[in-house]
C-alpha cells in the first residue's frame, strides 16, 4: 500500500456539485437538501443506513435520472439537457462500477472491458486487447480475462466491473458498494487499490457504501444521509465524525451501536 | 518534428504520428515527446508498428512524454513486444513515469497460445448422442418425481397449495380468454369463407357448419388454444421456474424441507391440464359464432345452422376434443416446468428456458395429436 501521503483534496478544485437536490417518487420523498461537492483527486464517501437513498443519488449524479429539485454538475457539466455528442463527451470522462459487476453475460470479461473503448475510441484492436488485459491484471484478473461473468465469483464480478469502469482512464469513478459482500482479505484488497488509484493517478473517487471499515479506510470525506432525516445529517472527515460528532444516528452508524 | 504537443488531438483535427523515428549506433530509436494519450496512440499506432520490425533491436525513448493514459502505455508496451525485448528510456515525470509502470505491472506475461482443439468427429458424435440420452434420462427422473408427488399428494389433498392452483388457473385460464375469443372468432370466419369457395361450386353452402363445426371442435378448437397456452403460459413456467432456480430459491425450498416439485411443478401442471378444455371450449363456441356470422351474410339465417350442428355434430365429438385438450395442456405445463428446473445458471439460461418451453411444448402437442388421430380412427369415433 502507499505511505499515507496529505489528504489531496485541500484547495483542489471541485469536479462535481451538487446544490439542493431532492428526489421524489410520487408522494413520497427519499431526501431533499442534498448539497455538496466533491474535489479533486480525493475519496468522497457517500453513506448511510440502507434504503436512505445512497444508490438513488449515485443514479443522479451520474444523469441516469434527473433530480426533483436542484442542481448537479459534474466535470462542469450538467446533465440535464445535455445530449447527443456533449453527453457522450462528458460520459467519456467518468466511470461507474455498478453494485453487482453489471457485465454482460454473453462477453468475456476482456470483451467486457473492451466494450467502452470500442465505443468512445478508434484504438485498434490489439491497441484495446492490450488495455483490457492491463485493466483487468491491475485488479487482479489477469489470468481470468476469457472467462465469462457466470463463471467467477462475486468478488471477482465487483473487480471486473471496476476494470471496466476504468477502461477510459476516467476523471470521476463511481462506485457503488463495491466491498458489500466481499470477504475481508478481497475488500481490503479493493480499498487499497482504491487510494492507490486516486493517489497515484489523481482519479476522483466517489463512493457509495455502508461498509465502516471501508470508509474509514478510504474515504477522505463524506456525507451521511439518513432516511428518518429525509437528508444529510453529516458531512466532513469520516474519521473526525466518528471521533467528534454529536449526532445520535452519526454516533450510533459509526461506533456500531444499537439506536 | 513537435506532433506530440497538446494540440495534436484536438477536435476535428486529424493528429499525425507522435514519435521521431531516428537511428543510434545501429539500433532504432522511437523518441515519444509530449502528450501520448489515447488519439495520439490511434493516429500513431500503424506508423510506429511499422517503423519498428519484429525482431529488430528498439530503443523506446518516452523520456519526453508528459501526459500518458492507457492508449498511449498499449502503444509502447505493443512495440516492445513486437521487438522482443526493449531498451527502455523511462518518462522524466513523475506521474507518465507512475502510469507507464503500473501498466506495464498489471499486464500479465503474454499467454502461450491455446492448442487447436483436436477434430474427432466419432467422438463428437458419441459424445452428444451421450449428452442426448443424458438429457432423456432427466426428463424421465423428473417424470417420476412428478407422478410420485402427485401420488402423495391424493391421501393428503389438503397439502396442495389450492391457493397458489387459484392463481395459475387465473393466470393461464381467465386471462387467456380474450385472446381465445378474438382468435376463435377470426379462425370460424376464416374457415366459412375459405369453404363456402368450393362448397359453392356444388350448392352445398349448407353443409359448412358441419365442416367448421367438426373440424373445431374435434380437432381446431383444443389445437388452437393449446397453441396459445404454450405461448403464454408454457413459456411463463419455464422462465419463472428457471428465475427461482436461478436465484437459488429451489434449492433454499429444498434444504426448507419441502419438495419443490409438490411445491411448484404440481400446481402449474394441475392448472393447465384443467383450464385446457374451458379454452378450448371457449375457443369452439366463438369459432362457430364467427362461422354463424359468415353463414348469415351468405343468406343462412342462425336457425338453419343450428339445425345442421344440432344434426351432424355429437357429444362424442365434443368430448373426444375436450379430453384431448386436457391432456395437451397436462403435456405443456409439465414440458414448461421441466424447462424450468432443469435451466443453467445467468440470464441467458432463462431465455434458453422459454424457448425450450415453446418449441417442446408444440413439437409435443403436434405428436400427441397425431396419436390420437390413430387412436380416434381405430376405435371408430
Amino acid at each position: 500500500m502507499v505511505e499515507t501521503p496529505p489528504t489531496p483534496s485541500q484547495g483542489a478544485p471541485a469536479v462535481l456539485t451538487a446544490e439542493g437536490v431532492a428526489m421524489r417518487f410520487g408522494a413520497r420523498t427519499i431526501f431533499k437538501d442534498v448539497t455538496f461537492e466533491v474535489r479533486r483527486g480525493e475519496v468522497f464517501v457517500i453513506l448511510g443506513g440502507s434504503g436512505c437513498g445512497k444508490s438513488t443519488l449515485l443514479k443522479l449524479l451520474i444523469g441516469l435520472m434527473p433530480p426533483s429539485k436542484g442542481k448537479i454538475r459534474v466535470l462542469e457539466g450538467d446533465w440535464t439537457g445535455l445530449e447527443g455528442e456533449a453527453r457522450r463527451a462528458l460520459l467519456r470522462r467518468i466511470g461507474v462500477m455498478w453494485q453487482s459487476g453489471a457485465l454482460l453475460g454473453s462477453l468475456t470479461l476482456a470483451e467486457n472491458v473492451m466494450l467502452p473503448i470500442e465505443a468512445h475510441t478508434k484504438l485498434p484492436q490489439a491497441a484495446r486487447a492490450l488495455v483490457a488485459s492491463a485493466k483487468l491484471g491491475l485488479v487482479g484478473l489477469g489470468d481470468a480475462q476469457d472467462r465469462l461473468p457466470a463463471e467467477i465469483s462475486g468478488g471477482m464480478l465487483k473487480r471486473a466491473g471496476i476494470a471496466r469502469a476504468m477502461a477510459l482512464d476516467p476523471e470521476i469513478l463511481f462506485l457503488d458498494e463495491p466491498s458489500a459482500g466481499l470477504d475481508p482479505i478481497t475488500s481490503a484488497g479493493l480499498d487499497a487499490l482504491i487510494l492507490s488509484l486516486a493517489r497515484e493517478t489523481g482519479t476522483t473517487f466517489v463512493v457509495v457504501t455502508h461498509e465502516l471499515q471501508s470508509i474509514l479506510a478510504i474515504g477522505d470525506r463524506c456525507i451521511m444521509l439518513d432516511k428518518e432525516a429525509q437528508g444529510m445529517i453529516a458531512e466532513g472527515d469520516p474519521k473526525r465524525l466518528r471521533d467528534e460528532s454529536e449526532h445520535p444516528t452519526v454516533r450510533a452508524f459509526f461506533r456500531r451501536e444499537v439506536m | 518534428m513537435n506532433a506530440c504537443t497538446r494540440g495534436v488531438h484536438g477536435p476535428g483535427q486529424m493528429p499525425s504520428a507522435p514519435f521521431q523515428a531516428e537511428t543510434e549506433a545501429g539500433r532504432l530509436v522511437l523518441r515519444f515527446r509530449g502528450t501520448l494519450d489515447t488519439a495520439a496512440a490511434t493516429a500513431g499506432w500503424e506508423a510506429a508498428h511499422r517503423a519498428a520490425r519484429p525482431g529488430d533491436p528498439l530503443t523506446l525513448d518516452a523520456a519526453g512524454v508528459t501526459q500518458l493514459d492507457s492508449g498511449g502505455a498499449a502503444l509502447l508496451v505493443s512495440l516492445a513486444r513486437q521487438a522482443g525485448a526493449a531498451e527502455w528510456r523511462e518518462p522524466t515525470e513523475a506521474a507518465p513515469r507512475g502510469a507507464l509502470e503500473r501498466f506495464r505491472k498489471a499486464i500479465p506475461p503474454e499467454p502461450p497460445a491455446p492448442a487447436p482443439r483436436p477434430f474427432r468427429p466419432l467422438t463428437m458424435i458419441g459424445a452428444a448422442t451421450l449428452d442426448r440420452l443424458r438429457a432423456v434420462a432427466a426428463r424421465m427422473a423428473f417424470l417420476g418425481e412428478t407422478v410420485l408427488a402427485s401420488l402423495r399428494l391424493i391421501p393428503r389433498p389438503w397439502r396442495l397449495r389450492w391457493a397458489e392452483v387459484m392463481r395459475h388457473l387465473d393466470e393461464a385460464g381467465t386471462r387467456a380468454f380474450p385472446l381465445c375469443i378474438l382468435l376463435g372468432t377470426l379462425i370460424g370466419v376464416i374457415l366459412a369463407f375459405q369453404s363456402s369457395v368450393p362448397m359453392r361450386q356444388f350448392g352445398a353452402e349448407i353443409f359448412i357448419p358441419q365442416l367448421v363445426g367438426i373440424s373445431l371442435t374435434r380437432e381446431l378448437g383444443p389445437l388452437l388454444a393449446s397453441i396459445i397456452l404454450a405461448g403464454r403460459t408454457g413459456s411463463a413456467y419455464a422462465a419463472e421456474l428457471g428465475t427461482m432456480r436461478v436465484n437459488e430459491e429451489v434449492d433454499a425450498l429444498k434444504i426448507m424441507g419441502l419438495d419443490p416439485v409438490a411445491w411448484l411443478v404440481v400446481p402449474r401442471i394441475l392448472a393447465s391440464t384443467l383450464v385446457m378444455p374451458a379454452l378450448a371450449m371457449v375457443m369452439n363456441v366463438t369459432g362457430i359464432l364467427g362461422m354463424m356470422i359468415v353463414m348469415a351474410t351468405l343468406g343462412f339465417p342462425p336457425v338453419a345452422v343450428l339445425n345442421q350442428l344440432e344434426q351432424w355434430l355429437s357429444l362424442e365429438d365434443l368430448a373426444g376434443g375436450l379430453g384431448k385438450a386436457a391432456i395437451f395442456g397436462l403435456a405443456i405445463g409439465y414440458i414448461g416446468c421441466q424447462a424450468g428446473l432443469s435451466a443453467g445458471r445467468g440470464p441467458r439460461a432463462v431465455g434458453d428456458a422459454a424457448t425450450a418451453a415453446v418449441v417442446g411444448g408444440i413439437v409435443a402437442l403436434v405428436v400427441l395429436d397425431g396419436l390420437f388421430a390413430i387412436l380416434f380412427f381405430r376405435l371408430g369415433w
